[in-house]
C-alpha cells in the first residue's frame, strides 16, 4: 500500500497529463461519482462566496463539461500546461486524505505565444479506493479576480 | 442627451455615416477616440453602473470601482446615505482606497497620511501646523476647497449608478419607463445576495463587447446552448425594446413550447441547433423568477451596463474600458434572500452558462477579440447593421440590429462627430 503522498502524486500527475495532453475525456475519471468541483478566486474564496466559474455537483457535469468542449462551444483552439507543485497532505488516514497543492498553468492560443494562464491552488479531498487516489472534493482557487478571455479547459 | 451643452472634447474632424447601418472599424482602433470618450462618455452626461446597494450594507462599507478609467470610491455612512467621489487623493493624486470591496472608520491615503471621511471630505491634512511653528501649510489652506469631487448618484431598486457630469438627466428620465419596469421586474423589492464576482478581461475594445450584448441576432446563432436546449431562440415568444434616445435596450423571449416544434433553425441548417445532450440535464431546469413566463431578459443601460436574467441565472455586468483594445468584464452573481435551498442550487448549477467559463457567454469573450484583429488594416472600412431596416426602434421580432444602432445613434452624437452629408 502506498503512503498518501505517493497516492496523490500519482493521480494529479496523470490528471494534468489528461487535461495538457488528452485525451480530456479522462479528466472526469479521477472525481468521485458524487464529487464537487468548482474553480473560484482567492478573492471569491476568503470572501466565502459560493460560486464559481465552473461548478460542478457530480461527475456528470463533468462529462458534460468536455462534451460541450468538444462538441458545443466555440473558440479557438487552445492547450494547456500544468505546473504543479508538491502536494501539502495536510490530514490523512487509511481511507483518504486531504491536501492542497499549487499550480500554474500555461496556455498557447492559435498560433500564439506560451503565456501564464492561472497560477493558483487546489484545495482537495481524497478518497482511497483500489489502491488509486480519487477526488470527491477539488476546489481550484486562482490567485486572481482576472480570467484572460474565457476558460474552456478545465484547471 | 442633455440639451445645449455639447460634447466636451467634440470630434469633429471626424465624419461618421449618415445611416444607421454604418458603423466606421477606425471606432474601435484608434487611440484618439479612446481618449475623447473618456471626456465626452465617461465624464459626460451619462450615468455609469457602480455597484449594488447590497454590497454596501453597513455604515463603513465600500466599492471602490470605475466609471470608464476614472477611479471612484463608494460609500455608505453612518446617517445610512451612499455617498461616492473620485478616488483620487486632493495632494498628488494617490488612489485614497485600494481594496475593491472593504469596510473603513476613515480612509487615509497612504502616501502623506491625508484623510477623507465618508462622505470623501478632507479632514485631516499629516503636519498641517508644521513641528514647532515651522513648515506646515500656508495659513490660506483650507481643507474644504480640497475635497474629491462628488459624483450625481442615483438607486434603480438597488443598483447604485453615478455621474461625473452635473447636466446628466434624472435616473428615470434617462432610463425611459419601459427600462425601468423592467429593471423593477428582475429586482423590485427583492434583496439581491451576491453569489460571486469575476472578471473577464476581454482582448477587444469595450464597444465590441456592448454591441454584442445588444445583437439578438446572434445568440442563438452563435450560442448552440440557447438554441438546442430552447433557452432563447429568435422564434419563442419575445421582442426588443429599445429606448427612445436609442442608447438602453431590452432582449426578453419566454416559454414556447410550438417554437420547440418548429423547424426554423433546421431550415436554415443553423449549427446551434442540434443533437447534444447533457448527460447531467438539471443543469437547464429552472423556475419561474418572478412568476411569468419569461425565461430570457437581457437588458443594457448605456453605456455599459447590463442586467441579465438568463432562466434562474441572475447577473449585473459592468463594462470598463482598460485600452483601446482591452476591457474589464465585471460580473456579479445574484441570488436573493428568499431563495430556497432548491433555487440556490439551480442557480449555482446555471452559474455555468455565463461569466468566463460560461457555457453561453465563454463564445462573446472570444468573439470580440475576432472582429478586434479581423478588422485590422481596415479603418477606412465599414461593419453593415441592417438586419430589421435602419431604424433604433423597438420590435417583436428580434431578427433585428435595432438595439445596436440604438447604441450607435448615442454614441455619435455623445462624441461630436461631423454627420456625413445625405447624398
Amino acid at each position: 500500500m502506498m503512503d498518501a503522498l505517493n497516492l496523490i502524486s500519482r493521480t494529479q500527475g496523470y490528471y494534468v497529463r489528461a487535461i495538457d495532453n488528452g485525451p480530456i475525456e479522462e479528466w472526469p475519471e479521477f472525481f468521485t461519482d458524487d464529487a464537487f468541483y468548482k474553480v473560484t478566486t482567492a478573492d471569491n474564496y476568503n470572501r466565502g462566496l459560493p460560486a464559481g466559474i465552473i461548478w460542478a455537483n457530480n461527475k456528470a457535469m463533468l462529462k458534460d463539461r468536455v462534451s460541450a468542449l468538444k462538441e458545443a462551444n466555440i473558440y479557438e483552439p487552445h492547450a494547456y500546461r500544468h505546473m504543479l507543485g508538491q502536494p501539502a497532505i495536510l490530514e490523512e488516514d487509511g481511507a483518504g486524505a486531504t491536501s492542497e497543492t499549487s499550480f500554474v498553468v500555461l496556455r498557447v492560443t492559435g498560433n500564439g505565444p506560451t503565456e501564464v494562464f492561472a497560477s493558483g491552488r487546489y484545495l482537495d479531498e481524497y478518497i482511497f479506493t483500489d489502491g488509486k487516489a480519487l477526488l470527491k472534493v477539488r476546489t481550484v482557487v486562482c490567485d486572481s479576480s482576472r480570467t484572460d478571455t474565457l476558460l474552456v479547459l478545465p484547471l | 442627451m442633455s440639451e445645449g451643452s455639447g460634447p466636451a472634447t467634440a470630434m469633429v474632424d471626424r465624419t461618421w455615416p449618415q445611416s444607421l447601418t454604418e458603423v466606421p472599424y477606425w471606432v474601435f482602433q484608434d487611440e484618439e477616440v479612446y481618449k475623447a470618450e473618456q471626456e465626452n462618455i465617461f465624464h459626460g452626461p451619462f450615468w455609469s453602473y457602480l455597484c449594488l446597494e447590497a454590497e454596501l450594507a453597513e455604515p463603513g462599507d465600500f466599492c471602490a470601482t470605475f466609471i470608464g478609467g476614472q477611479p471612484v470610491l463608494v460609500t455608505r455612512d453612518h446617517d445610512g446615505e451612499i455617498y461616492a467621489f473620485e478616488n483620487r487623493c486632493a495632494h498628488r493624486g494617490a488612489l485614497i482606497a485600494m481594496e475593491h470591496y472593504g469596510h473603513a472608520k476613515d480612509f487615509t491615503c497612504v502616501y502623506h497620511a491625508w484623510t477623507y471621511n465618508l462622505q470623501g471630505d478632507l479632514t485631516g491634512v499629516a503636519f498641517e501646523e508644521g513641528i514647532n511653528g515651522k513648515g506646515g501649510m500656508g495659513k490660506d489652506f483650507c481643507k474644504a476647497a480640497h475635497s474629491p469631487r462628488r459624483l450625481r448618484l442615483a438607486n434603480v431598486h438597488g443598483l447604485i449608478f453615478g455621474s461625473l457630469n452635473n447636466d446628466v438627466p434624472p435616473i428615470e428620465e434617462y432610463l425611459g419607463q419601459e427600462i425601468l419596469e423592467r429593471i423593477e421586474r428582475v429586482l423590485g423589492g427583492r434583496k439581491p445576495v451576491v453569489l460571486g464576482r469575476f472578471t473577464q478581461t476581454l482582448p477587444n475594445n469595450w464597444k465590441l463587447y456592448m454591441e454584442n450584448v445588444k445583437d439578438s441576432y446572434h445568440a442563438s446563432i452563435l450560442h448552440l446552448f440557447f438554441t438546442t436546449f430552447g433557452l432563447n431562440k429568435l422564434n419563442q415568444k419575445g421582442g426588443i425594446i429599445v429606448s427612445e434616445n436609442g442608447g438602453h435596450h431590452v432582449s426578453w423571449s419566454a416559454i414556447n413550447r410550438e417554437a420547440e416544434a418548429a423547424s426554423h433553425y433546421k431550415d436554415q441548417k443553423i449549427r446551434s441547433d442540434s443533437e447534444y445532450q447533457l448527460e447531467d440535464p438539471s443543469l437547464v431546469d429552472s423556475f419561474s423568477e418572478v412568476g411569468d413566463d419569461i425565461t430570457l431578459q437581457i437588458l443594457s443601460v448605456y453605456p455599459g451596463f447590463v442586467l441579465q436574467q438568463i432562466q434562474n441565472s441572475i447577473a449585473v455586468r459592468q463594462v470598463l474600458p482598460t485600452g483601446v483594445d482591452t476591457t474589464n468584464l465585471n460580473w456579479t452573481y445574484l441570488g436573493f434572500e428568499d431563495d430556497s435551498e432548491e433555487q440556490q442550487l439551480i442557480r449555482m448549477k446555471q452559474s455555468n452558462l455565463v461569466g468566463p467559463a460560461g457555457y453561453v457567454s465563454m463564445e462573446d469573450g472570444a468573439i470580440g477579440g475576432f472582429v478586434q484583429r479581423g478588422i485590422a488594416g481596415a479603418s477606412n472600412e465599414f461593419a453593415t447593421v441592417q438586419m430589421g431596416g435602419d431604424q433604433a426602434i423597438s420590435s417583436e421580432s428580434r431578427v433585428t440590429e435595432a438595439s445596436i444602432r440604438g447604441f450607435w445613434k448615442v454614441y455619435r452624437e455623445a462624441m461630436g462627430f461631423s454627420i456625413e452629408e445625405e447624398a
